[in-house]
């Protein structure tokens, strides 16, 4: 066929189409044509380093493990190319700072970035123990991943906020790993559970903290005792404030308790319930106070203030969903029950200042919309018993008339007689 | 003064020749007389929905934005706005079920017979524009429940091969259910249907007027016997006083329902929010609904709910139809015919309480 | 009817059936007209309150002041800042639905539950809202302060 005359056009087509496929082909890679075949921890893939950032900004093998990727076996690999192998554990982060830490540099590709990345990590814990030798710790790869590293916006990424508490628990949570450092292993089980990991994972609310908010990323270390409410007080303002103005915050320093973790916990946050203050089972006041102290009294009266509260809410709420199920229409009512919530809230963020009439303003603020809703619920109940009597008057209205007619029809049915 | 007023228009119009054959109407009286009333029933209904709906005419507003407003307003703010909407709304349901369950009468009491098959004709086609009715109207309160009930609905009507597409668009007023929707639901609801509806009214109650009320076949063979136990009510007054009683009656319950159960208003329709869970119909639709659902997916090689679909479109036909399938009097097809009847009857009935049932 | 007289008991009778349907009817029918009446007459406030509200009246708000007002089921915030415009934001905070509250001190809106900030123009501008509160359209008309959404685009 393709000696035939008639096919002699096509000859041209095909020299065209292998020249231009070898001017799109990539710049000779010997590194990944010998690479992508290799088994792990050796094999690279084209489709894998594709992925990477750096590949994608033009940056190739020989960036960081130096060589000639241009030169085939093991000239590519020689001394004389520069090439340095496997970059050791240790080496990692110095060598991504070599460029990282370099904002003239950096900023050729995207200025925005940080460029303290590696004097953070210095200061962290997992490079302090690096420093003194310690190689199980945690350097950029371990976080980043390598070959197909992605940014932290990329949903993909190791390090993007949903995937890094799992990240960070490859090694924090892995009890046989972490054997030899004196610290738990239950961070994750407990940020797992916590209403912080709900808000990230469940609602996927990105604004939420994970490891990292807390702890730092590159100058990852925990906040110390005396410094952990100032962590809390970036998003829970109103309570850092409350309680730094309240008795606790003295008596906890003098204590040495870490401020919101005493009572709230550190990973396992759960939501609070109204059932951590006052003198029952569930108690954290009761951690501290006993029966007699000002404490304890304080305790108790917060507890049975939301309490009042609560129930005051709720009632309203059960006479509002009563109307509305005999036909009522309470929109505004309901409305007005969303601001006595409001007020609840409130009232439970106020308790951190633990100034029992402080608390009491936003308690009698909601006491005063419920009751207002309260009486509109049975204002609407009264509506309905209203409109009952009516219809049981036009009830009465219409029986007379069919009474009436039944005897009519029986009047004119028996001429005349009845 | 009533006399008075009587001589004036019998002077101008002859009135006493034209309400002659009125006063000469008379009603045959039986053990099955009872069901006499229920065509009556069903226009006293309508004649209320058309008085509450000219009156929540007065503020109802049919765009997508202010619509469940309106009806909240409705309910809320305008004195016995809740009376007015609530007796709508129920005398709607009520209507449709006494003219389905004067559809089965008529049936069962064989007044579709000749010479009445044109009756029984206009009768179906007014109980296909009740359900027409029943649809459009249902959309209006453009709530969360109607807003899925009418996709779900136009859905299927555009299953319908060679047409269905375009039936659907045209329904909906484009290819989603929008706002456009609603407007075009609001013109059938207070303009095209009534108009239909008002013009056939005139003519099944003229063909009555012109053949008398039918009477049961075992009836007419008794009486024909034997002429002398034939019995008789005048129409005028002493029928239509026993009618009055019956649609006062109806009047009581419609205003019980209204207090005592209103009608309810759900929330404002999302077209981006994802679809309840529980979407149903009303329940005249129930029963259609209810035995898609269990076809299976494919019927040999034909989709299943296409199947059900031209099924109960061939049904609606032979319904409609169904005097002219009656060959000769009690003999083989008057039995078919018969069996057919409670075979949908009870069809209707038992798929309707299972789609209540059902999860 | 019957031409022969009528008894005196049965004159009686038939003033009973009388009252029975005449007062009977007369009853259901002024039942059945009293709220056909009361519906005819519109009421007071005109407003449906979905689309269009009267959120004040002017000369409520003090400079830099403001106020939570009603629109459709949600609470709306209306103020008045330092150049004399009235603004009208949506005041449910877009990241956990709390009712947020203007800060004078700070010419922004403030949300106190996760310390959620957003500029007069409603972008959120620092903290954890993910979104911006949406703008309202103001309409002075008379001595009232209309809100309404914005149509178009």
């Amino acid at each position: 066929m393709w000696r035939n005359k008639r096919f002699a056009v096509l000859w041209p087509f095909l020299g065209a189409a292998l020249a231009v496929s070898a001017a799109c082909a990539e710049t000779p890679n010997s590194c990944v044509d010998c690479h992508s075949a290799l088994d792990p921890p050796y094999k690279v893939t084209q489709d894998q380093f594709a992925q990477d950032i750096h590949a994608q900004k033009g940056l190739t093998c020989a960036s960081c493990h130096g060589g000639d990727p241009t030169k085939d076996d093991q000239d590519a690999m020689s001394k004389k190319a520069g090439f340095r192998g496997h970059i050791d554990h240790k080496d990692v982060p110095a060598l991504c700072g070599k460029c990282h830490s370099d904002a003239a540099y950096m900023r050729q590709f995207n200025p925005s970035l940080r460029t303290d990345q590696f004097s953070q990590y210095l200061t962290s814990v997992h490079g302090k123990l690096l420093a003194k030798g310690d190689t199980k710790v945690a350097v950029c790869t371990d976080c980043h991943g390598v070959h197909d590293l992605r940014p932290a916006s990329d949903t993909r990424s190791k390090v993007h906020p949903l995937n890094v508490a799992q990240t960070c628990s490859r090694c924090h949570a892995d009890a046989a790993y972490m054997k030899g450092y004196s610290i738990p292993t239950d961070q994750f089980a407990g940020y797992s559970a916590s209403v912080h990991h709900e808000a990230l994972a469940v609602r996927g609310d990105l604004s939420a903290p994970t490891c990292t908010t807390c702890h730092g990323n590159h100058g990852a270390a925990p906040p110390g005792v005396g410094t952990v409410q100032n962590v809390c007080a970036t998003c829970h303002v109103f309570q850092a404030q409350l309680f730094a103005s309240s008795p606790h915050k003295a008596a906890f320093e003098a204590a040495s308790l870490p401020g919101c973790v005493t009572c709230h916990s550190n990973h396992r946050i759960a939501h609070p319930s109204d059932a951590m203050l006052g003198t029952g089972t569930q108690s954290v006041c009761t951690n501290c106070h006993t029966s007699g102290d000002a404490g304890y009294d304080a305790a108790d009266k917060f507890h049975a203030q939301l309490a009042q509260l609560d129930t005051a809410v709720k009632t309203s709420d059960e006479l509002l969903g009563r109307a509305e199920s005999d036909g009522m229409e309470v929109s505004q009512p309901r409305l007005e029950q969303d601001q006595a919530r409001d007020s609840l809230t409130k009232a439970r963020v106020t308790i951190h200042s633990f100034n029992v009439a402080r608390v009491d303003q936003d308690i009698q603020a909601g006491l005063k919309i419920a009751g207002k809703t309260h009486q509109e619920g049975e204002a609407a109940l009264r509506e309905r018993d209203y409109r009952r009597k009516g219809l049981a008057w036009s009830v009465v209205a219409i029986v007379l008339v069919l009474i009436g007619l039944r005897l009519y029809i029986r009047q004119i049915e028996s001429g005349g007689k009845i | 003064m009533l006399t008075r007023i009587r001589n004036w228009l019998d002077e101008r119009f002859g009135l006493a020749e034209l309400t002659a054959p009125l006063r000469e109407k008379t009603v045959p009286i039986h053990s099955r007389s009872y069901w006499y009333f229920l065509g009556g029933i069903t226009l006293f209904l309508f004649g209320i929905q058309v008085c509450t709906g000219i009156l929540l005419l007065l503020y109802y507003r049919a765009s997508a934005s202010e619509a469940f407003e309106s009806v909240q307003y409705i309910m809320t703010r305008v004195q016995f706005g809740w009376l007015v909407r609530s007796i709508h709304s129920w005398a709607a349901n009520l209507m449709i079920f006494t003219a389905i369950a004067h559809m089965f009468s008529v049936l069962f009491l064989k007044a579709y017979r000749k010479p009445r098959e044109l009756t029984w004709v206009s009768g179906m086609i007014l109980l296909f524009l009740a359900m027409g009715f029943g649809f459009s109207g249902y959309l209006l309160p453009w709530n969360t429940l109607a807003f899925f009930a009418t996709k779900v609905g136009t859905e299927i009507a555009g299953q319908v091969p060679f047409v269905g597409h375009q039936m659907m668009v045209f329904l909906r007023g484009g290819e989603e259910v929008t706002g456009a929707t609603l407007t075009r639901f609001f013109g059938f609801h207070v303009a095209v249907l009534p108009g239909i509806t008002t013009l056939l009214i005139l003519l099944h109650v003229a063909l009555i007027q012109r053949f008398g009320m039918s009477v049961p076949p075992d009836v007419e063979a008794k009486w024909k016997a034997d002429p002398a136990q034939a019995r008789e009510m005048h129409f005028f007054p002493n029928f239509l006083l026993r009618e009055l009683m019956a649609w006062y009656i109806a009047l009581g319950v419609l205003g019980a329902l209204a207090a005592l159960k209103p009608w309810d208003l759900g929330t404002k329709a999302d077209p981006f929010a994802p679809a309840p869970a529980g979407i149903r119909p009303e329940w005249y639709f129930m029963f259609m609904f209810q035995t898609l659902k269990l076809i299976p997916a494919k019927i040999w090689f034909v989709d299943g709910e296409l199947v059900g679909i031209l099924v109960f479109g061939l049904a609606g036909l032979i319904w409609l139809l169904l005097p002219f399938f009656e060959r000769e009097r009690n003999g083989r097809s008057s039995r078919w015919i018969l069996g057919l009847g409670v075979f949908a009857l009870a069809y209707m009935a038992s798929m309707t309480v299972y789609g209540y049932v059902a999860k | 009817m019957a031409n022969e007289p009528i008894s005196e008991v049965q004159s009686g009778r038939r003033r009973v059936v009388e009252l029975f349907l005449g007062g009977g009817l007369l009853a259901s029918f002024l039942s059945f007209v009293y709220p056909v009446i009361r519906y005819l007459v519109p009421p007071p406030v005109a407003d449906l309150g979905g689309d269009e509200v009267v959120a004040a009246k002017v000369g409520e708000l003090k400079a830099n002041g403001s106020k939570i007002f009603r629109f459709g089921s949600r609470p709306g915030l209306l103020l008045l800042n330092a150049a004399g415009d009235y603004i009208a934001l949506s005041a449910t905070c877009t990241h956990l639905s709390c009712t947020v509250q203007y800060r004078a001190d700070l010419h922004q809106v403030w949300c106190a539950c996760h310390n959620g900030l957003y500029d007069l123009n409603g972008r959120n501008i620092a903290g954890p809202p993910p979104r911006p509160l949406e703008a309202f359209q103001v309409h002075i008309r008379g001595d009232e302060i209309v809100v309404s959404r914005k149509r178009g685009a």
